[in-house]
């Protein structure tokens, strides 16, 4: 068991390896670098060496990786080019932010996403089912940038209830960004929401369908002692994984959203260091956004395999 | 010969049929005749457009909608109708050709690393692995930003970022089959592995690369509008829907008709391509909805 969660991790260390390197190359071979982009007219001659110099970028290639990978290890992401700041005092309050809306949004996301697609389940195409299900596929087939938008207009604009964008400082503190996120968490577990509710759906269906809930059913099991004792947590557990999967995926959503919003999280500082081509911060974050990814597949790994006793002798015995 | 012209027929026959059961549906045919109208549309309407796309004229600026302007003027003063109707063309052009490179790429490595196995086929998926782990957007976002945002990168660089969820659908539906009678038949009849692919393992895996190619199709042009609305697809003045939303987003308290256009029709488009791409997996039997959308 011990071994099989050390080498999950392992995996996982070799995967961010593959990231850092991918990234790190990506940015080299692409046309034009730090200091052509950072002199733009002026990157001939003299001062372009002498930015080459002043960021170190005259030093062999694999060189540069090392010591910017052995920073990236001690927590220190080097210098952002735009500003001349330190990436991680650039970073420290857009990851607060950025975690204050995404966890909200999972905290409100989850439940609210078991309880509909444990209905649409039980009464499979039945009424509720059909309205559900209908506005699940519309939610989770529109960009999150039309669904904000349509969400400010309405709410904001022609109702006039919430503010539209928000307008809080980067280093606000959460009580004063609380208000300001209602609308862009709605925007982020809307989606994420339908997603998840669609699968727990079709989990449970499976397994309704299975020999021993047909099993309980004709034993005389009251269907309500059936729903919560057989089929749910059989039902749950496969769906961790994909839950897992779906939030990862919604990263990118995130930064749209962040960015309708006007929300000072990491999203927005994607475009704006894109936009500067602000490469050490561009690495720094698609290291970062990639280890969040990996981890939340690690812990949903390892969440599967303490709750499911089967999976572990399975796994075992390989 | 003959037996070639019956397979074709054969092929034509199954096409028909299955586009018969995705339309037996109400989605499906849903789904199907709003994808067709959006095809028919972004074919045929340079030849009825009512205005000059790219006509600025600044005194119509915001007129509300009207007889003459059917959805309104936007802040140049150009009309929205006009604009709506042309704002799918780019989208679908580039979105259904990346796809077919995902497709292509995507198709091939997987059935590769799904035959070969070992060594070569740990490393490639590990790759792949670490290429899903950064967000689509981020990468996106640094390709476009680089190499510009022409159609001829665009359409590359989402083939190859759409394609690699497509190495692991192909990857494994060639696992399934790889250690079937058949193919274990057709070795010890000395085939080529070429040929292997070709008559054996293709016709059993063509079914999942589809129905996964069709479903990126969707997730692509979701993707792709999303690069236009933060300004790093297609540029300005091009009639494209993502842009025209981002554009009239900040006058929207003033101008509603200015952005409920394009959101209208990049929704019934992304809708359509959806529930196509769904009534597609059914109607060849595969199930798709307990899987993440990776």
């Amino acid at each position: 068991m011990l071994l099989l969660v050390l080498k999950r991790i392992l995996l996982g260390f070799i995967t961010l390896f593959i990231v850092s390197l991918i990234t790190f190359s990506g940015v080299e071979v692409l046309p034009g670098d730090a200091c052509t982009t950072y002199l733009e007219r002026e990157a001939y001659g003299a001062a372009l060496e002498a930015c080459y110099e002043r960021l170190g970028l005259n030093t062999p290639a694999h060189e540069r990786y090392i010591s910017w990978a052995a920073g990236v290890l001690q927590g220190d992401f080097g210098y952002s080019l735009s500003g001349e700041m330190r990436i991680n005092d650039v970073l420290g309050p857009r990851v607060k932010n950025s975690m204050v809306l995404a966890s909200a949004s999972i905290l409100i996301g989850i439940p609210i996403a078991l309880l509909l697609g444990i209905i649409t389940a039980l009464w499979r195409d039945k009424l509720p089912d059909i309205i559900i299900s209908t506005i699940t596929i519309f939610s989770m087939t529109i960009p999150e940038f039309i669904s904000a938008t349509l969400l400010i207009l309405i709410v904001a604009i022609w109702l006039e209830w919430l503010p539209g964008i928000v307008i809080v400082p980067t280093g606000a503190s959460i009580s004063e960004l609380l208000p300001n996120i209602i609308l862009p968490v709605i925007a982020i577990s809307m989606i994420m929401t339908a997603h998840m509710a669609r699968m727990v759906r079709s989990s449970v269906i499976q397994v309704m369908a299975s020999d021993y809930v047909q099993m309980a059913i004709l034993k005389g099991v009251p269907y309500w002692k059936m729903v919560f004792k057989h089929v749910l947590p059989n039902a749950l557990l496969p769906a961790i994984n994909v839950v897992a999967l779906t939030i990862a995926w919604l990263l990118g959503g995130v930064v749209v959203t962040e960015v309708v919003f006007n929300y000072p999280g990491l999203g927005r500082l994607v475009i704006e260091s894109i936009s500067n081509r602000d490469l050490p911060v561009v690495q720094a974050l698609a290291i970062i956004l990639a280890s969040i990814y990996v981890s939340i597949n690690l812990i949903a790994d390892l969440m599967t395999l303490m709750l499911n006793p089967r999976l572990k002798s399975l796994q075992i015995k390989k | 010969m003959t037996l070639e012209k019956e397979q074709k027929k054969n092929n034509l026959q199954k096409v028909y049929e299955v586009i018969k059961t995705m339309a037996s549906k109400p989605s499906g045919l849903i789904g199907l005749s709003i994808l067709l109208f959006h095809v028919i549309l972004a074919i045929t309407s340079p030849l009825y457009v009512p205005y000059d796309y790219k006509a600025i004229d600044p005194s119509l600026m915001l007129q509300a909608p009207s007889s003459e302007y059917w959805f309104g003027t936007d802040s140049l003063g150009r009309d929205v109708f006009t604009r709506t109707i042309l704002g799918g063309r780019t989208a679908l052009t580039v979105t259904f050709f990346g796809s077919l490179i995902a497709l292509l790429w995507g198709g091939a490595l997987g059935i590769f690393c799904g035959l070969v196995g070992g060594k070569i086929d740990d490393v490639v998926m590990r790759i792949i692995d670490a290429f899903l782990s950064i967000p689509w957007i981020l990468a996106m976002l640094l390709i476009v930003s680089l190499l510009g945002t022409t159609t001829l990168v665009l359409i590359p660089a989402l083939g190859f970022f759409y394609g690699k969820g497509i190495v692991r659908v192909a990857r494994a539906a060639t696992h399934d089959v790889i250690a079937k009678d058949f193919i274990v038949s057709a070795r010890a009849r000395g085939h080529s592995n070429l040929s292997i692919i070709w008559n054996e393992i293709l016709p059993n895996v063509r079914d999942a690369i589809m129905v996964e190619g069709a479903m990126r199709w969707s997730w692509m042009l979701l993707g792709f509008s999303s690069l236009s609305f933060l300004g790093f697809g297609v540029s300005p003045p091009t009639p494209d829907w993502g842009l025209m939303i981002s554009n009239a987003r900040g006058l929207m308290s003033f101008a509603y008709w200015a952005v409920l256009a394009p959101i209208f029709g990049l929704s019934s488009l992304i809708i359509g391509i959806n529930l196509t791409a769904d009534a597609f997996a059914k109607a060849l039997g595969i199930d798709r909805s307990t899987k993440a959308p990776v």
